[in-house]
């Protein structure tokens, strides 16, 4: 097994805010749109340096995505960041129909996704992004797992693909584990740790804990495959059926609720195909509520533990 | 050696001369005579094809058939023969369900052929119930449809002329019961906040929506103080006068440091007096009787 180590915790929004200032810099077209969190989601990296391409519009999603419309039918390519509940849920239909039914090339950075937001508690968790975007036609969505990678998947979104995309990342400092010269390609999954009794096929700041249930379940001889989809549309078919055919049994991970989400994503993949038994691991239908980050982690489920107590149940099932 | 050179900048100022016919062999603007023939034509198309379609937005696509006309044929800058023509003016057509008259006027113009308005709604037509891109329609630079959600896109477009330092304008029109959608004022207050002056909308003010007087299912009055409280410039006219719509249009389109909106005041259904101002004929489409009596009523 390949050993992933903390280089030091990072949010995983200064890596978007270093993916888009990074962006902005190759390419001149580039545009920031600000809905006054500005700072708080990292673009501030961009708009210090380019400010003749930085818009704000004030608290105002569905005008925000419009605009991004608007912006991207002109020449332009812009990104929009703000609270991921916020973005993804308010602005729905601005986004199905002025940007996914259009199909325009606009990046939307979901910011302070997942329980992890902490203290501001449930109005401001974002729990449901994942599922509201990914059953848009045309939209690509993608979770990266750390800092690093979210820098890279940010760039690579917004400087090589076509139609919009939704990228979701958190506010919370957590282990920046992988590489900058790691195999990235959107779309494509990664295999972080080879195993053949189980895969945990997760994704975001769940693949941390899963890298962590790994080491748990290798001291009680369960040798465990973790998977990192980052991209959850197109989902890679590829690496979940393997793992599916390899190892028997699948536990999916994500800070997000267990319906709708990436847990059942990897789902459809496996009923059509090769439907192996199957655990989630995800927020159980409620809403989350204040605390300290790794206090609500605990409390929902969504810790490494959490994943090996899965683990275990699924295997009785193979 | 002189006449070389005498010669090739002949050549080249030929050069200049033809990409610059081809390039801004836009439509000319046509006088107000001519404009309003074709409001005639357009009207009578609208009615066709809506017949034959069986479904579809009647009362308002007659009523706004003057300020299309006047858009296409007057004052937008625009080439059927290039749709994407980076200088183009841009038309976003906020409320899709005018439909109808909104491909009317482009195939009028030249977009594509007449006679394809009567493939208008039906299955793998290019022109869809509400405007679609994804049919590739030329002329069409907005996908739309759920109401509120043009405006804002008008303001992105403005924002990328403004930062190209282009001079394309970008002409809007929007409902009157349209307005009761909240998004559409987050775009207001965005397009006077950057000082979009290249953005002139335009409200059809029929007074009417689908569950009957718009002063009755949500007031949107005082409008003109609305819009100017939120830093327009704001005029008002008769939007079935063809004259009114050209001179107020020119006055818009002068208009610098804030974005202008045209509160037109029309009347659903105009042309076919039978059915002037009856909401019922918001969302009905003319069976094969009722369409011989309304060209009869257009024609006059």
């Amino acid at each position: 097994m390949e050993i992933y180590l903390d280089k030091g915790n990072k949010s995983t929004k200064s890596g978007f805010g270093e993916g888009v200032l990074e962006a902005g810099r190759k390419n001149k077209n580039v545009v920031g749109i600000g809905a006054d969190i500005t700072t708080s989601v990292g673009m501030n990296l961009f708009a210090d340096i380019f400010p003749e391409r930085f818009v704000s519009l004030g608290i105002a999603e569905q005008n925000c995505v419009g605009v991004a419309a608007g912006l991207a039918l002109s020449g332009k390519v812009p990104v929009f960041s703000t609270y991921g509940v916020f973005a993804a849920l308010r602005a729905t239909d601005q986004i199905r129909i002025s940007l996914c039914y259009n199909d325009v090339h606009v990046v939307i950075g979901g910011a302070h996704a997942g329980i992890s937001v902490g203290p501001d508690g449930a109005t401001h968790q974002a729990l449901e992004d994942i599922a509201m975007m990914r059953v848009l036609p045309n939209m690509t969505v993608i979770s990266p797992c750390d800092a690093t990678q979210a820098k890279i998947a940010t760039e690579r979104a917004i400087l090589e693909l076509n139609g919009p995309v939704y990228i979701r990342f958190g506010r919370e400092a957590v282990p920046d584990f992988t590489d900058n010269d790691q195999d990235f390609k959107i779309g494509k999954g990664q295999l972080l740790a080879d195993g053949t009794d189980v895969t945990i096929a997760a994704t975001g700041h769940m693949v941390w804990e899963a890298l962590e249930a790994c080491r748990l379940l290798k001291e009680e001889n369960i040798s465990a495959r973790v998977i990192n989809i980052h991209t959850i549309k197109p989902i890679d078919e590829e690496i979940i059926l393997k793992a599916a055919k390899e190892t028997g049994a699948i536990v999916t991970a994500e800070e997000h609720q267990i319906y709708g989400g990436f847990g059942s994503a990897v789902a459809e993949v496996l009923v059509k195909n090769n439907p192996v038994p199957m655990e989630f691991v995800g927020m159980p239908d409620c809403f989350g509520e204040s605390g300290k980050p790794e206090e609500l982690m605990q409390k929902y489920g969504l810790i490494a533990i959490n994943i090996v107590d899965k683990v275990k149940q699924v295997m009785k099932r193979k | 050696m002189l006449l070389f050179f005498t010669f090739r900048i002949k050549i080249n100022f030929y050069n200049f001369v033809t990409l610059i016919y081809l390039e801004m062999n836009y439509i000319k603007k046509h006088t107000i005579d001519e404009l309003a023939d074709l409001a005639i034509s357009i009207r009578k198309d609208v009615v066709r094809a809506l017949k034959v379609a069986g479904s579809g937005h009647l009362g308002g696509s007659l009523g706004l058939a003057d300020v299309f006309t006047v858009l296409y044929f007057n004052r937008m800058r625009h080439n059927p023969d290039n749709p994407a023509w980076p200088d183009r003016d841009r038309l976003i057509l906020s409320i899709g369900h005018v439909a109808p008259v909104f491909y009317t006027a482009l195939a009028h113009a030249g977009y594509f052929p007449i006679d394809e308005l009567q493939t208008l709604r039906k299955l793998g037509s290019r022109l869809q119930g509400h405007p679609g891109r994804d049919h590739h329609l030329p002329g069409i630079e907005l996908s739309a449809g759920s109401l509120g959600q043009g405006l804002s896109v008008a303001v992105g477009m403005a924002l990328a002329a403004k930062m190209d330092n282009a001079d394309w304008k970008v002409y809007t029109i929007h409902g009157d019961g349209e307005l009761q959608e909240g998004s559409i004022w987050e775009a207001a207050m965005s397009a006077a906040h950057h000082k979009l002056d290249s953005l002139i909308a335009l409200v059809d003010s029929n007074k009417v929506q689908i569950d009957g007087r718009v002063s009755d299912v949500m007031e949107i009055e005082p409008l003109a103080e609305k819009w100017r409280s939120f830093g327009w410039a704001v005029f008002e006219c008769d939007g079935n006068s063809i004259g009114g719509l050209v001179e107020t249009y020119q006055k818009a389109e002068k208009i610098s440091g804030k974005p202008s909106v045209i509160i037109a005041h029309t009347l659903m259904g105009k042309g076919v007096k039978s059915i002037e101002g009856d909401y019922r004929w918001h969302g009905r489409a003319p069976n094969a009787k009722e369409s011989e009596d309304f060209i009869r009523e257009i024609e006059g």
